[in-house]
């Protein structure tokens, strides 16, 4: 198995308060890791850290082989992390397939990005009858969507996947669950998803790490954690 | 004989207008990436039309000046961004509009120490015997109006079919998540105060025959362009546009025959007022639907 992304001794800072004391993580090729915790134990923070949005770091990150901590943010989007931000990142103004579009900006392979849309459209066909519709109006779901649709259209290797339930009815976030499992063995991508929804993370994660009050606590495989008995009174309630 | 005049007022304030759309525009284009207007828009544009005159005086055929004009002007747009405008990009709102003028202030006297503050003749392209003139519109007010569409079409392909200007509105309305998807928002910006520079640069030599080529030229018309800005909706380009449109004509119209030419500039004025009090999203200001 091939490292795709190594965190270590990853340190953040809003300010001057550090909210992340020193993570080490690691996302394999082809695999799905789940991050969970609590409210507020640094999951949407690890992320941002991970490309450097709106949070100062230290410590290291390695992507492909290639430290991309003194990168920008830009570099790091290039480099081929997609980032499906908290709050979903909706560009509220364009259509739902500009939104999409955006996602492929600097690609070339005109026909390709044209395949790639048409494929994201049968993930998500409520996107299709939308495509032109602005994409402020789209329901929080669907915005969740265009969101993880977007990520993909840049093909990226690694997608970091911010609490894609957050805010969602139960019946549309199981549908993008199911989705995301159609996208992880379709797609060639690794994802880095962090969750609240400690139940539905598991089922997709084949990893899985957590975090309290930004540290590492706990990691394993799925089952592992799925079998611990903290975890399970924590985070799952049972 | 009632009539000719009205409809010649009309195509007068549709040639003004035209000038006064491409300034809107420009003020438009930097105020939906920056929510900042640019009160040094007008200067710049002047100072653009002098380094024209300046080209044309050193010999250069009129459309190579306009082209290499552009071209400058353009430049000068984006290195102000990049010089001036993206150090203060966590400023308190103050700060930009006091830097705003100041800019106002130096390409002002710059313009005034470089070229003289003596009132110069600008040509116009447009020929007076050119077979577009007719009695009721002269060949450069025809000339005008035909530019600024040339512009506002160029305008409206750039930003609605190609990559590049989808991302420049992506920059502009969502830096964070641009940035994101790989988006250079810095460059974004620098392209867009290169743009706006250029509009300007069009839209100062385009009113130059008219007015007079001389460091406050630009005064009053930034305060038309402005009128029409906010009466469009300030973040709307086509309202900008019609803004602009409506503005020249309804200055020619109320000049003519309410308050005199005198008073014309305070219609200008009261329209802003007006909007600002009546309805201060503009006319086509769009509000954009958020769901959550």
């Amino acid at each position: 198995m091939t490292r795709l992304l190594e965190v270590q001794g990853l340190k953040a800072w809003y300010g001057s308060t550090e909210v992340l004391h020193g993570i080490d993580l690691n996302v394999e090729e082809g695999q799905v890791t789940a991050l969970l915790g609590a409210n507020g134990a640094g999951k949407t923070t690890t992320l941002r850290s991970i490309c450097k949005h709106l949070v100062r770091i230290g410590g290291s990150v390695t992507f492909r082989g290639e430290r991309i901590d003194n990168y920008s943010t830009e570099q790091i989007a290039m480099a081929g992390v997609g980032h499906v931000p908290d709050g979903r990142g909706t560009f509220l103004g364009l259509s739902a397939e500009e939104n999409l579009r955006l996602g492929a900006h600097a690609r070339r392979d005109r026909s390709a990005v044209l395949e790639d849309l048409e494929r994201m459209y049968s993930y998500f066909p409520r996107l299709k009858e939308r495509r032109a519709q602005q994409a402020g109006t789209l329901s929080g779901g669907e915005q969740q969507m265009l969101a993880i649709a977007r990520a993909l259209m840049g093909r990226p290797s690694l997608l970091l996947l911010d609490e894609p339930s957050f805010g969602l009815a139960p019946l549309v976030v199981r549908d993008i669950f199911d989705i995301m499992r159609r996208v992880r063995s379709e797609e060639r991508v690794s994802i880095l998803i962090v969750e609240q929804n400690a139940r539905a993370a598991l089922e997709l994660a084949d990893t899985a790490y957590l975090l309290e009050t930004g540290r590492i606590v706990k990691h394993g495989t799925s089952a592992d954690m799925r079998n611990d008995d903290a975890v399970r009174r924590a985070y799952l309630g049972e | 004989m009632m009539m000719e005049t009205f409809v010649q007022q009309l195509m007068a304030g549709l040639s003004t207008g035209g000038i006064y759309a491409c300034l809107a525009l420009a003020l438009v284009m930097i105020y939906q990436a920056t929510h900042h207007v640019n009160f040094a828009q007008g200067e710049m544009a002047m100072f653009s039309t002098f380094i024209a005159w300046a080209l044309i005086q050193a010999g250069l055929p009129y459309w190579v000046a306009f082209g290499a004009t552009v071209v400058i002007s353009f430049g000068m747009g984006a290195v102000l961004e990049f010089a001036v405008i993206r150090p203060l990009h966590k400023a308190p709102e103050l700060s930009v509009v006091v830097v705003f003028i100041g800019l106002l202030m130096v390409f002002h006297s710059l313009a005034g120490w470089i070229f003289g503050t003596q009132i110069k003749e600008f040509p116009s392209p447009f020929p007076k015997d050119a077979w577009f003139g007719g009695s009721m519109m002269s060949p450069h007010q025809v000339g005008t109006i035909f530019v600024a569409m040339c512009i506002v079409a160029l305008l409206f392909t750039f930003f609605r079919f190609t990559t590049l200007g989808l991302t420049m509105r992506a920059a502009a309305q969502n830096p964070g998540s641009s940035r994101l998807l790989g988006i250079r928002v810095g460059r974004m910006l620098m392209l867009g105060w290169g743009l706006a520079g250029a509009i300007g640069a069009v839209a100062g030599m385009m009113v130059a025959p008219v007015v007079f080529l001389d460091p406050g030229m630009m005064t009053g018309v930034l305060i038309y362009a402005f009128a029409g800005a906010l009466i469009g909706g300030i973040d709307n380009p086509v309202g900008a546009i019609l803004g602009g449109f409506l503005v020249g004509v309804l200055e020619n119209l109320i000049g003519t025959y309410i308050v005199g030419t005198e008073l014309k500039l305070s219609v200008a004025l009261v329209l802003i007022i007006v909007v600002l009090v009546v309805r201060p999203a503009g006319l086509l200001g769009r509000h954009i639907v958020q769901r959550v």
